[in-house]
């Protein structure tokens, strides 16, 4: 990278040794303000949609900030002024009982979704190379295919999937003579609803990881581990002392990545509680947009909006560090 | 909007899986094909339970013992979504966001590119952590303040709004992907037909340009794909009907009393395919690149 570009700033000059004395103060100034010039128009656009958006958001969290005030912005003759109320909003969310129930609710959701992708997605990528060539590229074929498929269409098709009445799933359950399913509803208790969510968020994430993870393991030098199998070590000691440490990197990246999805999955539930998630239903992302654009508490909502943030900062740190780190070396 | 992340790190190098002889003659072969052909057929089935349902009659559809294939078919329900209220309004709201979003990104994102990955100018390295940490912001802390914005410059309930709010969102990655590719191009092809008498310009013209260009269409392609497929803010910012986009108009059947699953599955088909086709057309420069970089690195 930096090779390159100090490439092309010695070209002019040895183009034109002689006449060193003139180099054109076009290519000059070219050279010195161009760069800038050329990130220009993206720093505006993301600027002007995101920086003036972030700024708000913090200027909302300290704010009491309703229904009132939002007509207040478009005409100032009608409601009221936004007024300032310093760590309210943010003690109201400490001491809110449901608060801690839907932090506590989120974190268990993304864990159990990161661990369940994480370790099948894995899981299929070490069974990917371990079988015959064709059904290895079917596979990556439907993998590829169900990577493909919009979120919103595969929240409906799992919705059908696990229809009360007339869903494929509970007869088959019952079939198999695993209960009787028959007219089950698998939202009214929240650990089966948030099993529909799970199997929704997985399904549709487990591509991704094992996509990746399998272009990863096909970089695991075969000599390393035909040299371990020699020393008598077994399957699973291979992946744990010779394949993991190789792929560290891969699994950072992949896991970090998951954390902040899974962190903030929306529409998932939104969608499978037809646009109305009752309140056991609520994940972080959910309970901020229900108390902004249900509740019109748009300052309790841009508190709650700044603690997924933070959150997410802490695991982006990780991930930017990691990428940042191969943007250099490249 | 996130469902791709920003790995768009293409090397040069291919990655080959490298395998000793007779894989499959390990112990636990077997059961690895077994395992693998399982696993094969439950990822498939909702997708296929979905594609079947658009093609049933209604009476084989709402039956408790179902039907596993849908013989005999009917059209019926493509027609009916066809011809739902506001489908044909949607796609063309759709269209037009995701074309001005496509050529926008694109555009911008290509002169960012270029100076990142062609110049070591001062602030470089804060710009990459910037464009990286953006990608990072939860979008749903952003709704709210973004919709107070739109709402107070009046471009709330707009097109124009909803693109510039994608548009935010899309730079951060084509412009790391596009990256990718232009370092990939050694400068010294410029400097050759610099040397030659080309102008700098010309030179870029004539030979970055044309290698770019797969770039530039995987790049296109990554922001159609993002841009027909948000919810979330087509459905906070456009609140007429007749503003719908096709994800915000296909979730509208989710919300009346009796849910329609044929007319879904039959809508939920159509959006798919352009996405499914574009995706196919992309999809290993997500992936692999993601890992070439980072194994070495």
């Amino acid at each position: 990278m930096v090779a390159a570009g100090t490439r092309v700033a010695r070209a002019p000059s040895r183009r034109q040794p002689v006449r060193r004395g003139r180099a054109p103060l076009r290519t000059r100034v070219a050279r010195r303000f161009g760069p800038y010039l050329l990130v220009a128009p993206s720093l505006i656009v993301i600027g002007f949609v995101l920086g003036y958006p972030v700024v708000k958001l913090f200027e909302l969290a300290f704010q009491h900030f309703g229904l009132p005030q939002i007509l207040n912005m478009s005409n100032p003759k009608l409601g009221q002024p936004p007024s300032w109320v310093g760590l309210a909003n943010f003690r109201r969310a400490f001491t809110d009982h449901q608060f801690w129930t839907v932090l506590w609710r989120t974190l268990i959701f993304t864990a159990v979704n990161v661990g369940a992708t994480m370790v099948i997605g894995t899981w299929l990528a070490v069974l990917m190379r371990r079988v015959v060539r064709p059904l290895r590229l079917a596979l990556t074929g439907v993998l590829i295919f169900v990577w493909a498929m919009p979120q919103l269409v595969s929240v409906t098709i799992w919705n059908w999937l696990f229809d009360q009445q007339f869903g494929v799933v509970n007869y088959t359950l019952t079939k198999l003579h695993l209960g009787n399913f028959l007219h089950h509803n698998w939202y009214e208790n929240p650990v089966q609803g948030f099993g529909v969510v799970t199997c929704v968020v997985v399904w549709g994430a487990i591509p991704f990881i094992a996509i990746t993870m399998h272009a990863a393991l096909s970089q695991v030098p075969e000599e390393l581990i035909e040299a371990a199998r020699v020393d008598g070590a077994g399957a699973w000691q291979i992946f744990r002392r010779v394949t993991f440490p190789i792929l560290r990197p891969v699994v950072v990246i992949l896991t970090s990545l998951s954390i902040i999805w899974d962190f903030q999955v929306f529409t998932q539930v939104f969608a499978l509680r037809d646009n109305r998630p009752e309140p056991w239903y609520y994940l972080m992302s959910i309970f901020a947009f229900m108390q902004s654009f249900r509740a019109h508490d748009y300052g309790y909502g841009a508190a709650l909006s700044i603690v997924i943030l933070l959150v997410m900062l802490g695991v982006s740190v990780v991930y930017v560090r990691q990428m940042v780190k191969i943007g250099d070396v490249r | 909007m996130t469902t791709i992340p920003a790995t768009g790190v293409r090397t040069s190098v291919r990655v080959r899986p490298r395998r000793s002889g007779g894989v499959t003659s390990r112990a636990g072969g077997v059961a690895a094909h077994v395992i693998v052909v399982v696993v094969l057929l439950l990822m498939l089935f909702p997708v296929y339970w979905a594609v079947s349902t658009s093609f049933k009659r209604g009476i084989d559809m709402n039956r408790i013992t179902p039907l596993w294939f849908p013989i005999p078919g009917t059209f019926q329900h493509y027609r009916d979504a066809w011809h739902k209220d506001y489908f044909l309004s949607s796609l063309q709201n759709s269209a037009i966001v995701v074309a001005s979003v496509v050529v926008i990104s694109i555009a911008v994102a290509f002169l960012a590119a270029v100076a990142i990955a062609r110049s070591n100018f001062r602030g470089r390295k804060a710009y990459i952590v910037l464009i990286m940490a953006i990608q990072m912001i939860p979008q749903i802390a952003l709704i709210l303040p973004l919709f107070v914005l739109l709402s107070y410059v009046h471009k709330q309930n707009t097109i124009v709004g909803l693109t510039f709010t994608y548009l935010a969102f899309i730079l951060p990655f084509s412009i790391w992907t596009l990256r990718g590719f232009v370092a990939n191009i050694p400068a010294d092809l410029e400097e050759a037909a610099m040397i030659d008498g080309c102008s700098r310009f010309g030179a870029f013209m004539r030979v970055t340009f044309p290698l770019v260009a797969p770039g530039l269409v995987a790049t296109a392609i990554f922001a159609f794909i993002q841009s027909f497929n948000e919810f979330i803010f087509a459905y906070v910012i456009m609140q007429d009907n007749s503003k719908w986009t096709a994800s915000v108009w296909l979730e509208s059947f989710l919300t009346q009393q009796q849910i329609d699953w044929g007319g879904l599955m039959a809508g939920a088909t159509m959006l798919s395919i352009p996405i499914v086709i574009g995706f196919l057309l992309v999809q290993r420069y997500v992936a692999v690149g993601l890992t070439a970089g980072a194994v070495k690195g």
